[in-house]
């Protein structure tokens, strides 16, 4: 232990194959199992072929897997440090894409880099993380207690959440802001703290309904009844169902799946991608892929409860949490659990921001377990 | 930060991620009870929603059967009709499909209505006629379109064609699309463009020849469209169905027949109808695209009546071609013997009565060979006193006068041969004069065309032969084509042979009324009775100032009958023609019958005409 740490802290050089010793390879596979699950769902969403969508999915997921591991190679010190840096740059392309939205006339949530297009707001829910972890590592548990410490990343949290409204993109503002829930909570914050704005939000409730978009609005009315629109908003919903039931405990097979291949499913290969695997490999498909999704959940705790410094910590509940919310608004969603908020299932669905943004918090996690006994300095009274 | 400070933090750390993680371990299993529900529980209810969700059932139309001619030519066959079809479930908004389907096409207001409602009276995978008969270029502008016409496709059905068109419309009869209510009893009859038979052998023969409708289970996708075909139930085609008319001596037959003149042509042996004409007739090819308001108006409006079948549906009396069967009434009832002979003095007197023969010097005495050949009426008043009406009844119903036939035509009439108790059922006495006037063809008597040529065919063979046009249908002949399929009548030989020579008589001997209508030489003779009925009554002033039918206008001319079969020795052609207002039997009705009789012993040759079909 002693030896490691030293290692880790002192020579770089010989730190990287150590380093690389220390990644947890279980987890990588974990990961990989889960993208090839993407890959045959998206291989049965291409109509039997890889193209137009696994072979891009395959693609990515390769590019992906060398930034996880370059990232889980970086000095955790390194990131907190650069953690605010992070967070600035994250607040400009939310600013750039609002700017070329309004430019442009409509709504606009993407930036194009050519291979790929990046969604901003999925990048900030990691910038987010390590942002409030390096706030709240500094900070004791009676500092944490004091309101005039909670008001920079409480802005920190809103500035954020209010831009991706604008957007306009409510589901992913509001998950947004249950991460930023979930750090405060994490950090130490006095229950009754989250009471009040509990109490508040309650309040504000119907003030805030009546200032959605139709569409949004139209949403959650349909969620509340799907039935009553079955050609329209419910549409999606129902037929996402019928898939799922249809697909019964072992499924119709690979490529059988009849609501997916004969369009009846919509955005099969984003959102619905869980439908599809779940038509064509049944009640056992879906348990099994949402046990390999709660593994990596569960590995992010695991690693939050060794971890020996509190940004690591919070960076590990953080991002382990963002990864859950993906995870069970999606298929929330695509069971009709939930409103539906066009979020794509990460590793699964086809798109590049949502897999990639995650492999990034991957490797953020990853450098967090690698470097669970860095020594970050104490909180400052 | 101290130690013990540190060690609170992560103290309090655990506590909550301890509770987070419960949560979102507690919130998974939600999903995973959720997806149990849906998958397990409810998974069968889904699975029939997913079916229900790709599997479309279409019909297929069976080609309806053909009508062919006794030589098989084509007399009601089947064309290619390029159609534009609407199918509901694959137009994403029909309305705005139909808006632009309008600016390529333009589709009336009545169109347009009629489209909306068949598309809400079936159910949306049934594909809705918009448009039928495309031509070329329409059928181009519709595919070049095709993307911004979702739901649209053109198809080809079938159009019915009538090539003998006005010739065998009465026969053929015509095709309409279904009504209304007609599409609940077969769901063939859902399918755009379907016809049905509405008249003639297309509606006698209509399940017959509309066969069963196939069904093919199609997997579709979101948007209708077929991406594979499940199962297959090929539908039965319709049955041709064969009839006894000769195309091509029906068309002789009509050339020969004015407006107002009816004519029909058995072969006396089996009864088939050889020939059926009625002037004038209409297009049935017309029905087939739709008949215009204007026109129907036309014909239905019209006093020479094109769209009614007179050889069937017309009403006559008799007149003296019914003498036969007074004649046969008495010797059946033994009031008169063969030879025995009754004075015609030119009229007839019962009691202060008078009833006139047509010749008003009188024919002498006459048996009944000779009151049949010179056609005394005074001869049959005193038959049909001594016999009664009653009997004459009878009589005229063994030989199909007044009874329903078995003619292949929905609406042909029965016609009525009125008896005592027919005449009391009215609430009124029948005299014994009604029965003097009945003897000679005249009176409350309606009798068709078809009616008459049945009764030549019955006195010709003696066999009970029903006029009737069906050959074979699907290749299977039907019953009835050998004369032995047809009973005797029960008539004793003798009467009849008694009757034939007479008629023989009339057409072949000095004195005969129809004299002058012997056949050509070389083709036998025939045998005839010739018939004028009175359109109005003639009364006594009008007859002693020397009544000349000919002076009358031409609706209250007098009728001209004339039956006749042939050759006399092998009686095979039997036939019955009616020229209204045509004044004389002799002179109108007799000369045409012998004419249509040549034809026939022309056309049919040495063939034989009651030969098996084909």
């Amino acid at each position: 232990m002693r030896a490691e740490r030293r290692l880790l802290t002192r020579d770089a050089g010989a730190g990287v194959l150590q380093k690389l010793s220390a990644i947890p390879w279980s987890f990588v596979l974990l990961v990989g199992l889960i993208a090839a699950v993407g890959y045959v769902a998206l291989y049965s969403a291409g109509g039997g072929a890889a193209e137009p969508y696994a072979a891009r999915h395959a693609l990515r997921f390769a590019f992906g897997l060398v930034l996880m591991i370059g990232i889980a190679l970086l000095d955790i010190r390194v990131i907190a440090r650069l953690a605010w840096l992070g967070y600035a740059a994250g607040i400009a392309l939310l600013a750039h894409v609002l700017v070329a939205g309004q430019i442009g006339g409509g709504a606009q949530r993407w930036i194009d880099l050519g291979v790929l297009q990046l969604q901003p707001s999925e990048l900030m829910k990691i910038l987010l993380v390590v942002a409030l972890a390096a706030w709240f590592h500094r900070a004791s548990h009676e500092r944490v207690g004091n309101p005039l410490f909670l008001i920079p990343p409480l802005v920190a949290v809103l500035l954020p959440v209010a831009m991706i409204l604008r957007q306009p993109n409510l589901g992913t503002a509001l998950i947004v802001l249950a991460l930023g829930g979930v750090m405060f909570f994490a950090a130490g914050v006095r229950l009754w703290k989250f009471a009040l704005v509990a109490g508040t939000a309650a309040i504000a409730a119907p003030v805030g309904y009546e200032s959605l978009h139709g569409y949004q609005r139209a949403r959650i009315h349909t969620f509340l009844d799907p039935e009553s629109d079955p050609l329209g908003a419910g549409y999606n919903i129902i037929q996402s169902k019928i898939a799922l039931g249809s697909g019964g405990i072992w499924g119709k097979g690979f490529l059988q799946g009849t609501q997916g291949h004969l369009n009846f499913l919509p955005e099969k290969q984003t959102d619905f991608i869980f439908t599809m695997w779940a038509e064509e490999f049944g009640f056992v498909g879906a348990i099994s892929l949402l046990t390999l999704l709660a593994g990596v959940i569960l590995f992010g705790f695991l690693v939050a409860l060794h971890c020996r410094h509190q940004f690591g910590r919070l960076v590990a509940i953080g991002l382990a949490s963002n990864f859950f919310l993906y995870v069970f608004v999606n298929v929330a969603m695509v069971t009709g659990t939930i409103p539906v908020g066009g979020v794509p299932l990460p590793l699964v669905s086809h798109g590049g921001s949502a897999m990639l943004t995650v492999m990034l918090g991957f490797g953020v996690l990853m450098s967090v377990h690698v470097h669970r006994d860095a020594d970050l300095g104490a909180a400052r009274d | 930060m101290s130690k013990r400070e540190e060690e609170q933090r992560r103290a309090v750390f655990t506590r909550r991620a301890l509770f987070l993680g419960g949560v979102q371990a507690a919130a998974l299993g939600l999903l995973g009870v959720r997806l149990h529900h849906l998958q397990v529980r409810e998974g069968p209810r889904y699975a029939t929603l997913s079916d229900e969700n790709r599997l479309s059932a279409r019909l297929l139309a069976p080609p309806r059967g053909r009508i062919l001619d006794r030589e098989g030519r084509v007399v009601a066959g089947n064309d290619l009709n390029w159609r534009a079809v609407l199918t509901a479930e694959q137009a994403v908004d029909v309305q705005a499909t139909l808006d632009t389907f309008s600016r390529i096409i333009p589709l009336s207001d009545t169109e347009r209505a009629r489209i909306e409602r068949e598309i809400r009276r079936n159910r949306r995978f049934v594909p809705v006629l918009v448009r039928e008969f495309l031509s070329w270029e329409e059928m181009a502008a519709i595919e070049l379109n095709a993307p911004d016409l979702p739901g649209i496709s053109v198809d080809v059905g079938a159009v019915r064609v009538f090539p003998e068109r006005e010739h065998l419309a009465h026969i053929v009869g015509y095709v309409a699309p279904p009504a209304e209510g007609e599409t609940a009893e077969d769901p063939l009859l859902m399918l755009p463009g379907i016809r049905v038979g509405r008249a003639g052998i297309e509606r006698h023969h209509d399940r017959v020849l509309r066969g069963r409708a196939g069904t093919v289970q199609l997997e579709v996708n979101v948007v209708g469209r077929v991406i594979r075909e499940l199962n297959r139930q090929e539908g039965v085609p319709g049955a041709d169905v064969q009839i006894s008319i000769d195309a091509e001596f029906q068309r002789m037959v009509r050339a020969r027949c004015e407006v107002g003149t009816s004519a029909v042509v058995l072969d006396a042996r089996n009864g088939e109808v050889l020939a059926m004409a009625t002037q004038p007739s209409f297009d049935p090819n017309s029905f087939s695209s739709g008949v215009s308001a204007e026109q129907w108006r036309q014909w239905t409006r019209s006093r020479e009546t094109p769209l009614i079948n007179k050889v069937t549906n017309g009403l006559y009396a008799p007149g003296s071609t019914f003498k036969m069967i007074v004649a046969l009434a008495a010797f059946e009832a033994r009031v008169a013997t063969h030879g025995e002979t009754v004075f015609c003095p030119g009229h007839y007197d019962l009691g202060d009565t008078r009833f006139h023969c047509h010749n008003r010097h009188g024919h002498g005495w006459v048996d009944s060979r000779t009151a049949v050949k010179v056609s005394c009426d005074v001869y049959f008043y005193e038959m049909a006193k001594r016999v009664g009406m009653d009997r004459i009844a009878a009589m005229a119903r063994r030989f199909g006068l007044g009874v329903p036939l078995e003619i292949e035509l929905p609406g042909a009439r029965a016609g009525l041969v009125p008896t005592r108790a027919w005449r009391q059922a009215q609430g009124r006495a029948w005299n014994l004069g009604d029965t003097i006037v009945h003897g000679i063809g005249q009176g409350f008597y309606q009798i068709t065309p078809l009616a008459l040529a049945t009764m030549t065919a019955r006195l010709a063979t003696g066999r009970a032969v029903q006029p009737h046009l069906t050959r074979s249908i699907g290749g299977q002949p039907v019953r009835g084509t050998r004369a032995e399929d047809w009973p005797s009548l029960g008539i004793p030989e003798r009467d009849l042979r008694l009757m034939r020579d007479a008629m023989w008589a009339v057409v072949n001997e000095q004195g005969g009324t129809a004299r002058t209508s012997r056949l050509p030489p070389g083709m036998g003779h025939m045998a005839g009775k010739t018939g004028t009925t009175q359109v109005r009554r003639v009364s006594r002033e009008q007859r002693e100032r020397g009544f000349n039918a000919a002076s009358l206008p031409r609706e209250f001319r007098p009728h001209a009958l004339f039956v006749a079969y042939a050759p006399h020795d092998a009686p095979r052609f039997a036939i019955a023609v009616i020229v209204e207002h045509g004044l004389s039997g002799s002179g109108a009705a007799a000369p045409l019958a012998r004419d249509i009789l040549a034809d026939a012993i022309r056309h049919f040759g040495g063939q034989r005409v009651a030969e098996a079909p084909r």
